[in-house]
C-alpha cells in the first residue's frame, strides 16, 4: 500500500494512545502490587517509593487464596476438558457428515451462545436447590454443580470453534486414512485429531480462560468451601479497609497463568476465533 | 461449509470393515468397526453427537423450559426449596414487568434503556478503536508482533483481575484517574469527583468495557485485513488512489462482512455482560449504571423474587432473538445484493 508521509506519525500517535489505554491498568496492577499498604492508601504515585514484596506473602494469609486457586483450577480444568472432549465428536459429525437434523443441531448450539448467562442461572439454581430435596444429590454449592453450569458456555463455543478447525483440515486426509483401512472413527482419531491438535489445545485453553474468569455463576453457586477466585478476591475488602496492594498482587498471581497461556497460543486462538467471522 | 463432501461419499461399499484385528487401532475404532457398514454410515453421526445432545438438554433446554415455567409462578424465598408448592402467578409477573407505571416495571424499563445506550456506545467505541488499531498495524514495522500481543492482554486477563484494577484506578482518593485530573488541574484536589457512584459511574462502566472488548474487534479485523488481496491496493495505487481513498474504497467495503459479525458478537457480549458491572460496582450497581443483567440478578437474588426475575429473563431473551433475527436478515439481504 502506498503510504502518505504523515502515516508513520499517525501510526505512532494512534498506536501510542491505544498502548497507553491498554497498558496503564497493567502497569498500575504491577506497581501497586509491590507497594506497602500505606502507599496505596494515599495519593497515587506512578513510581513506587518503597518496594515491598510483602503483599505477595500476605495474600495467602488474608484470605484462603490457595483454596480458591485450587477450586478455580479444578472447576476450569474439568469443565474445559469435558466440554472439548464432547465437542470433538460433535464437531466431527457436523464437519464431516451430512445427516438430517444437522442444521437444527448447529443452529441450536450457536443460538445458545447468544443467551445471557442470567437466563440459565435462575433455573439451574432452582434445579440444584431442589435436587437435594428430591433425590438427595447436593449439587448446590458443590464444585460439580459449578462445573455443570460452566458447560453452558464452554460446550457451545467449543463445538463452534472445533467445527471451524476441522473444516480447515482437507477431507482428502481422512479419505486417505479410510482407504488404508480405518473407519471414520479411526480417521478421526488417527488423522483429524492429530492434525487439529493445535486447535484443540487452543480451544481447551480458551475454555479454561473463560471458566477461570467467570463471575456470575461462581457468585451464586458456591459456598464458603467451594469459592473460586472470582468471588474469593472480594475478601481483601474488609469493612474498614481494602488491601489494594494485596488485591493487585493476587490479581497478578491469578492472571499470569492464563495470560501466558493465551499469549503462547494466541496464533491458534486467533485462527479459531476469526475463522467463523472472516470466512 | 456446506460444500464439504462427506469422506465416504461416492464410494459404494464404504471403508472395509473386516480389519478389526489390526494393531494400533483405538478401542473405539475397533468397537464401531463391528457394526455393519450400512447401519454405521447412517447412525454414526448421531452416535457422535449424542453426548453433546444429552448435555445440551441438561444444561440448556431443560433449564430454559423450567425457566419459562418459573416465570408463571409466584416464586419467592418461601418456595425456593419446594417450588412445586409455589402458587401460580398467571401472567402477573409479565404484567408487572411491562407495566411502566409500577415500581418494578419502571425500573426495568430504566435499566433496559440504560443497557441499550451503554451497549451502543461501547460497541461503537470498541469497533472504532479496533478498526483504528487494525488499520494502523497494517504493514511491517519494528515492534509490530510485540504490540499486537500487548493489545491482547486485556482480553486475556480474567475479568475480575482487570476490572478490579480499574476500580482501584477509579477510587476517589487513592486512584490514578483523579490523580491525573488533579495534576492537570481538571479537578479540584479538595473536591475530587466520584467515579463509581452517581452520573460518572455510567462513563466509568463504558470506559472499562471498551478496554476489555476493543482487543476482540482488533483481533478479528486484523484477520479480516489479511484476507484482502494486496493486488487491489497495488492496482488502485497505479490508478492514482491515495491512502484515504484506498481506506474508503477498498479496506472498509471489503471488511463489511467481517464487521457485521464483529458488531453482532460485540453487541451480544456487551448487552449480556454481567461480570464487568458486578466486579466494578458490586451486587447493586448505581442507578445510573444499572445494566439489565445486574438488574435481573438483583431482583432475583437480593429481593428473592425468582418468578419476576424469570419473567424478565424471558422478555430479555425474546428481545435478543428479535434483534438478532432482524440484524441477520438485514445484513444477509444486503450481502446478497452486493
Amino acid at each position: 500500500m502506498r503510504e502518505p508521509r504523515w502515516l508513520p506519525w499517525a501510526r505512532w500517535i494512534g498506536l501510542g494512545f491505544l498502548g497507553l489505554f491498554t497498558l496503564t491498568p497493567i502497569y498500575v496492577m504491577v506497581t501497586s502490587a509491590i507497594k506497602p499498604l500505606s502507599d496505596v492508601q494515599g495519593d497515587f504515585h506512578w513510581i513506587p517509593t518503597t518496594i515491598s514484596l510483602r503483599p505477595f506473602v500476605d495474600i495467602w494469609q488474608t484470605i484462603p487464596l490457595a483454596r480458591y486457586f485450587g477450586n478455580s483450577l479444578i472447576v476450569a480444568s474439568i469443565a474445559s476438558v469435558a466440554s472439548v472432549t464432547v465437542a470433538i465428536f460433535a464437531a466431527y459429525a457436523i464437519s464431516r457428515f451430512r445427516f438430517p437434523g444437522r442444521r437444527i443441531f448447529s443452529i441450536t448450539v450457536l443460538s445458545t451462545q447468544m443467551f445471557p448467562g442470567i437466563l440459565f442461572l435462575l433455573p439451574l439454581f432452582m434445579i440444584f436447590v431442589n435436587l437435594s430435596n428430591v433425590i438427595g444429590i447436593d449439587l448446590y454449592g458443590s464444585l460439580t454443580g459449578l462445573i455443570i453450569t460452566y458447560l453452558t458456555f464452554s460446550l457451545p463455543f467449543s463445538i463452534w470453534m472445533l467445527v471451524g478447525y476441522f473444516d480447515s483440515i482437507p477431507v482428502a486426509l481422512d479419505e486417505a486414512a479410510q482407504v488404508d483401512g480405518s473407519g471414520p472413527i479411526g480417521a478421526l482419531i488417527r488423522v483429524v485429531i492429530p492434525a487439529a491438535m493445535p486447535g484443540i489445545v487452543a480451544v481447551t485453553v480458551y475454555a479454561f480462560m473463560t471458566a477461570w474468569g467467570e463471575v456470575l455463576f461462581a457468585s451464586v453457586m458456591t459456598d464458603d468451601s467451594t469459592r473460586t477466585l472470582a468471588v474469593g478476591l472480594q475478601g481483601y475488602a474488609t469493612q474498614n479497609d481494602v488491601y489494594w496492594n494485596q488485591v493487585m498482587a493476587a490479581s497478578l498471581v491469578v492472571s499470569v497463568p492464563v495470560v501466558a497461556g493465551f499469549l503462547l497460543l494466541q496464533r491458534f486462538l486467533v485462527q479459531g476465533l476469526t475463522a467463523g467471522a472472516v470466512k | 461449509m456446506s460444500t464439504t463432501p462427506r469422506p465416504d461419499a461416492g464410494r459404494g461399499a464404504g471403508p472395509p470393515s473386516g480389519s478389526s484385528g489390526r494393531p494400533g487401532k483405538g478401542v473405539l475404532a475397533r468397537l464401531t468397526d463391528r457394526i455393519p457398514v450400512r447401519i454405521r454410515r447412517v447412525s454414526l453421526p448421531y452416535l457422535l453427537i449424542i453426548p453433546a445432545i444429552l448435555l445440551e438438554l441438561l444444561i440448556h433446554l431443560v433449564p430454559m423450559v423450567i425457566g419459562i415455567g418459573m416465570s408463571f409462578l409466584k416464586l419467592t424465598q418461601f418456595f425456593l426449596r419446594n417450588w412445586s408448592a409455589a402458587p401460580s402467578a398467571g401472567l402477573s409477573n409479565y404484567q408487572v414487568a411491562v407495566d411502566f407505571d409500577s415500581a418494578v416495571g419502571s425500573s426495568l424499563l430504566h435499566s433496559f434503556l440504560i443497557t441499550i445506550v451503554f451497549t451502543v456506545l461501547t460497541v461503537a467505541l470498541s469497533w472504532f478503536l479496533g478498526t483504528m488499531g487494525a488499520v494502523l498495524m497494517q504493514g511491517a514495522f519494528r515492534g509490530r508482533g510485540l504490540l499486537r500481543a500487548l493489545f491482547l492482554v486485556p482480553y486475556a486477563l480474567p475479568v475480575y483481575a482487570g476490572v478490579i484494577t480499574w476500580s482501584f484506578m477509579l477510587q476517589r482518593d487513592s486512584g490514578l484517574v483523579n490523580h491525573i485530573l488533579v495534576q492537570l488541574h481538571l479537578a479540584d484536589d479538595s473536591d475530587r469527583p466520584f467515579w463509581l457512584i452517581g452520573d460518572n459511574s455510567f462513563i466509568s462502566l463504558i470506559v472499562v468495557c471498551v478496554w476489555r472488548t476493543w482487543p476482540f474487534a482488533f483481533l478479528v479485523l486484523m484477520a479480516g485485513l489479511q484476507n484482502i488481496s494486496g493486488d487491489l491496493y497495488e492496482a488502485s495505487a497505479i490508478d492514482g488512489a491515495g491512502w484515504w481513498r484506498q481506506l474508503r474504497s477498498i479496506t472498509l467495503p471489503l471488511l463489511r462482512p467481517v464487521n457485521q459479525v464483529v458488531v453482532l458478537v460485540l453487541f451480544l457480549w456487551t448487552f449480556n455482560d454481567f461480570n464487568t458491572p458486578y466486579v466494578l460496582f458490586g451486587k447493586s450497581a448505581p442507578e445510573q449504571a444499572d445494566l439489565i443483567s445486574i438488574h435481573i440478578y438483583q431482583s432475583s437474588f437480593v429481593t428473592w423474587n425468582f418468578g419476576s426475575g424469570s419473567a424478565m429473563s424471558v422478555l430479555l431473551l425474546l428481545f435478543l432473538l428479535v434483534v438478532t433475527t432482524v440484524y441477520l436478515v438485514a445484513t444477509s439481504r444486503r450481502r446478497s445484493d452486493a
